[in-house]
């Protein structure tokens, strides 16, 4: 039945080469190669252990990219629930058999990679909210009913991720799933009527949340509440970002970051010694080269024929976009740290996979640009 | 088709909402990108400022402490090599195993031990705590031998204040100790402090802390966020204190306190010319260098209770009626104001007829009288009938000018000794005001043997003898070489100066302030009527202190022996006449004795104040007899010496 709904049409090699994006690709080497020499420089520049991992997992997820971005649209269309529901067994498995490492419990050992399947979530939630809002009519979305289902398929990651505890984890989940809820055409009003219902709601969750958490927003507000302690990282992070100054301090003299003022600088806090060591020029360069990266997913999308691949690009852009947002108003103060990592920049293969899985089915999108999908 | 009209519509849909959330896209890196500015290029000094902080760590090394030396450059405080045991507590994972141990190799005990952990306290977790300033070499080298076990703990070689002479100079050099809050507010010391550092806590050590402090090294390093150190990237090296050269002879000072040692009392000797103090001894003394690492509370008890008061510096803080001592000033006022003829002779009858002024009786402290006196023999004999009749026609505001003018009644070092007294010169204007009440004449009568009211320092008696022993020019005491002072002028102009011509300024007896190496006295005979009268007390016949007098005039001397009462003397007291060994120690007179040596142009000053000595004659006069010996016997030596000729120390 499925099959009859799809329009397959034959590519040739050629012609599935030719329709590569090749600035996407170029844009994530580019985006890639910075990030090996940024980890290089969070070593002090020794070519140790995580610059070597960065590598491996760069080649190989590269790699990876590269193979499935020649996986049918429509294969990634058929298998987008299933992918869900592996995300979430993989999520319910972490809640039973998870790693711990400070205090959370984030992580499924695979003996060549601790798997963080809130990572995979990410993408899981866009890939299945654009296959189900493919076939809903537009008369349809604004109905109860229609709206219910994707809220409880949101709710559910949401809830396990902030249960490891993740809090900027799952809200980058429920913002990637509220972004596709949005393209899909949901009435205006339900946004502004949830936002209110957040707002009043507001002192009730903070009740909720961990001390831990509760700590990290009050001293987003004040960093000098606690300086020594939960405001640090705000504190080193602007400092460092700040004494950067126009053009930086200069490849691997990032004072701030070699000597380990800096918390968590090869994952979290990347940007902060690449802003540091690059300053505000450089800074600006890798803001557009994701705001590059950004437009041509949404290009994919723009020339796509299917919902499915209109929606999972926007839908996917508008995550990375958040991703990165999120990461650097943290790092740069303006938002608590919630713990997000910068796409692909981050040291951390969970992160690294998810997005080149997405961004693979971006451009099989784009080569399969296409390829119809029945809504029917 | 109307699917396909809902399908673009939805597509219209997709479409339009995407370009709303690309302009919210924008919007906010915009916003990011403005933040970005704002930090690095807006405020970029502030984060430098910042960030060097952050980088770089400064360690302060501490300076050594400047030497003092005496007249001869001989050094009266060095700094000494110390052993020592620091520990980097950040080096340390577990503090109380760390202390453990250090505890059996050099034996800490709970006292000690709980001090380190409230020391620990204060610290910041990449300073050095300073486990013990002063090992033996025995723990240190015990040390040494386990410090493959000790993490942290680093063997250190440190100097520390050291007094050579110990005892002999406590109450002039002083000592130093840990800085206490107060110290700290200190400018000289809060510039120039490090954790750890000693500072002065009395005497030189204290008043010369801006020469002797030095100025702290800095090291700089470059550290990561937990304070390690990373690399050393500048090296500001300490500063030495300077040197403190003193005007003490500590051959003297040494003989000094040894003539007094098992006593209580003071002896002072300065330079009549130049004001040099050469020696300013005081007993019972103590060890200052038992004060730098903290003295224990045994040691601390001691001194603390010795009934005869180490801790006093008796020279500059200790008060006695001058007694005696004084008649010659009182003398010399009657003189210079013309109250009296020094050949009036006035009966002294002994204590059957006593002076006796408004139905109060004053006795001479000589029983039988000295009979008829005229104004040298009553200088002579010190017979007191004499000078209470002098006092009373002089009367008490008279004789406070020139006792003041002579210098009693003010510090005599400044502000060099937070201890130093001024001493009291009673006058009408004094007593109305501070008590209240008129003056009596009968005040002013024993005012004229020194006892009352008026209370004087050893080195304000010192002074004063000195400034009248050079020929009545004010001198300018110091204890610290003055550089700008030239002491061969200054010789050499009170010398040439001694001018016979009395001053017809009608103020040259008012209350006014003399310059320094101006002349204090009206008409030169007076001065030196009172210096032979002295001459006369030590070496004439029936003179009291006659049998301490030296006949080789290299060494003769001139005198004034001195004995203070410390209570009343009643009827029944003089009615015993006891002895001095028969009466309780502490109500035993003072013994009081000044002198200038040599009398054929006298060079030094010298008072001797033995507490509870009995008189004058027989316990104070025969120790500045021997005193001076020295003194002059060291003369030469001083002079070729402060002429340039340093070869010869």
């Amino acid at each position: 039945m499925l099959r009859e709904r799809i329009q397959s049409s034959n590519y040739s090699f050629i012609d599935k080469l030719r329709s590569i994006d090749y600035l996407l690709i170029l844009l994530i080497i580019a985006i890639g190669s910075i990030s090996v020499f940024a980890i290089y420089s969070t070593e002090g520049g020794k070519f140790s252990f995580y610059t070597k991992n960065h590598i491996i997992r760069l080649s190989v997820f590269f790699s990876l990219f590269l193979v499935l971005s020649f996986v049918r649209v429509s294969t990634w269309y058929k298998n987008a629930y299933l992918f869900y529901i592996v995300g979430l067994v993989l999520l319910i498995t972490v809640l039973f058999f998870g790693i711990s490492a400070s205090g959370a419990t984030r992580w499924i050992n695979l003996y060549f990679l601790n798997l963080q399947p809130s990572e995979l979530m990410k993408i899981a939630v866009i890939i299945c909210f654009a296959r189900y809002y493919h076939r809903i009519q537009s008369s349809d979305i604004q109905s109860y009913k229609f709206l219910i289902q994707p809220i409880i398929l949101l709710i559910i990651p949401c809830y396990l991720v902030i249960q490891q505890p993740d809090l900027g984890t799952s809200i980058l989940i429920a913002g990637s799933g509220i972004a596709i809820i949005w393209l899909a055409g949901l009435n205006i009003k339900y946004f502004v009527y949830s936002g209110l219902l957040l707002l009043v709601s507001l002192p009730f969750v903070i009740s909720v949340l961990k001390p831990y958490q509760k700590s990290r927003i009050l001293t987003f507000f004040n960093p000098d509440r606690d300086p020594l302690g939960a405001g640090y990282q705000i504190i080193q992070s602007k400092i460092a970002i700040g004494s950067g100054g126009f053009f930086g301090k200069g490849y691997l003299k990032g004072t701030q970051s070699y000597l380990e003022f800096l918390p968590e600088k090869h994952t979290d806090f990347i940007f902060t010694l690449f802003s540091e060591e690059f300053g505000f020029l450089g800074s600006i360069i890798l803001l557009l080269l994701y705001i590059l990266l950004i437009y041509r997913i949404i290009n994919v999308g723009l020339v796509s024929r299917s919902f499915f691949a209109k929606l999972y690009c926007f839908g996917f852009a508008t995550a990375i976009f958040l991703y990165v947002f999120v990461n650097i108003a943290m790092v740069l103060g303006m938002l608590p740290i919630v713990g997000a990592p910068l796409p692909i920049m981050s040291y951390g293969g969970s992160s690294l996979l998810s997005i080149m899985l997405g961004l693979s089915i971006v451009m099989s999108c784009k080569i399969y640009n296409q390829e119809q999908i029945s809504v029917y | 088709m109307l699917n396909r009209g809902r399908n673009i519509e939805k597509g219209r849909v997709i479409t339009r909402r995407m370009f709303i959330l690309a302009a919210a896209k924008i919007l906010l890196f915009a916003g990011i990108s403005s933040r970005l500015y704002n930090l690095q290029i807006s405020d970029r000094e502030k984060y430098e400022i910042l960030s060097d902080k952050n980088r770089i760590r400064e360690w302060k090394t501490p300076p050594q402490r400047g030497i003092i030396v005496d007249n001869f450059n001989k050094v009266l405080a060095s700094n000494d090599r110390v052993f020592q045991l620091h520990l980097i507590l950040d080096e340390i994972n577990d503090f109380d195993v760390t202390i453990f141990k250090i505890k059996n190799i050099i034996g800490l005990d709970q006292f000690e031990i709980k001090k380190l952990y409230k020391k620990k306290e204060r610290l910041k977790p990449w300073d050095t705590l300073v486990v013990s300033d002063n090992l033996t070499w025995e723990q240190f080298s015990k040390i040494n031998l386990y410090l493959h076990e000790l993490e942290g703990a680093k063997p250190v070689l440190s100097t520390s204040r050291f007094y050579p002479y110990a005892n002999d100079l406590a109450h002039i050099v002083g000592y130093v100790g840990d800085a206490s809050p107060k110290d700290l507010e200190k400018p000289e010391i809060k510039e120039n402090f490090v954790p750890g550092l000693k500072v002065g806590k009395y005497g030189i050590e204290n008043s010369q802390e801006k020469m002797l402090i030095g100025n702290y090294g800095i090291k700089r390093y470059e550290v990561n966020a937990s304070g390690k150190r990373i690399s050393q990237i500048d090296y500001i090296k300490e500063r030495q204190g300077n040197k403190v050269n003193l005007t003490i002879d500590i051959e003297i000072q040494k003989y000094a306190q040894e003539l007094l040692k098992g006593k209580a009392g003071s002896i002072c000797a300065m330079d009549i010319y130049t004001g040099e103090v050469v020696t300013m001894a005081s007993s019972p003394t103590y060890d200052p260098n038992k004060f730098t690492h903290g003295i224990n509370q045994k040691d601390w008890q001691e001194i603390k209770n010795n009934p005869l008061k180490p801790l006093i510096n008796k020279s500059i803080a200790g008060l006695y009626s001058p007694g005696s001592t004084f008649k010659p000033l009182v003398a010399l006022a009657a003189l210079e104001y013309g109250i009296l003829d020094p050949n009036k002779t006035i009966r002294c009858k002994g204590h059957k007829h006593p002076y006796e002024l408004y139905g109060v009786k004053y006795h001479c402290w000589k029983k039988e009288g000295h009979g008829y006196m005229k104004l040298r023999n009553a200088i002579k004999q010190s017979c007191d009938i004499y000078f209470y009749e002098m006092a009373r026609l002089l009367g008490v505001d008279k004789l406070s000018i020139i006792a003041k003018r002579y210098g009693l009644g003010t510090n005599v070092l400044g502000d060099l000794y937070n201890d130093e007294k001024n001493g009291l010169v009673p006058d009408t204007k004094w007593k109305r005001r501070a008590l209240e009440q008129s003056w009596y004449l009968g005040e002013t009568v024993i005012n004229g043997i020194g006892q009352g009211y008026i209370q004087t320092t050893p080195l304000q008696l010192c002074l004063m003898t000195a400034q009248i022993a050079n020929g009545g020019y004010k001198i300018k005491p110091h204890i610290i070489k003055d550089e700008s002072i030239n002491y061969k002028n200054v010789i050499n102009k009170i010398k040439l100066d001694q001018s016979n011509f009395p001053l017809h300024e009608k103020n040259y007896l008012d209350d006014i302030k003399v310059e320094f190496y101006q002349r204090m006295y009206h008409k030169k005979s007076n001065i030196n009527f009172v210096l032979d009268a002295m001459f006369g007390s030590t070496n004439e016949q029936y003179g009291t202190s006659y049998k301490s007098r030296y006949d080789d005039p290299k060494y003769q001397f001139a005198g004034k022996t001195g004995t203070s009462q410390v209570r009343r003397i009643t009827d029944l007291d003089r009615e015993l006449d006891l002895d001095t060994d028969q009466i309780e120690y502490k109500k035993r007179d003072h013994a009081l004795y000044v002198a200038f040596a040599p009398y054929k142009d006298p060079r030094y000053a010298i008072s001797v104040i033995i507490e509870h000595g009995g008189s004058g004659s027989k316990a104070a006069a025969p120790l500045a007899s021997k005193l001076i010996k020295r003194i002059i016997d060291r003369h030469k030596l001083r002079e070729q010496f402060n002429n340039g000729n340093t070869s010869l120390a």
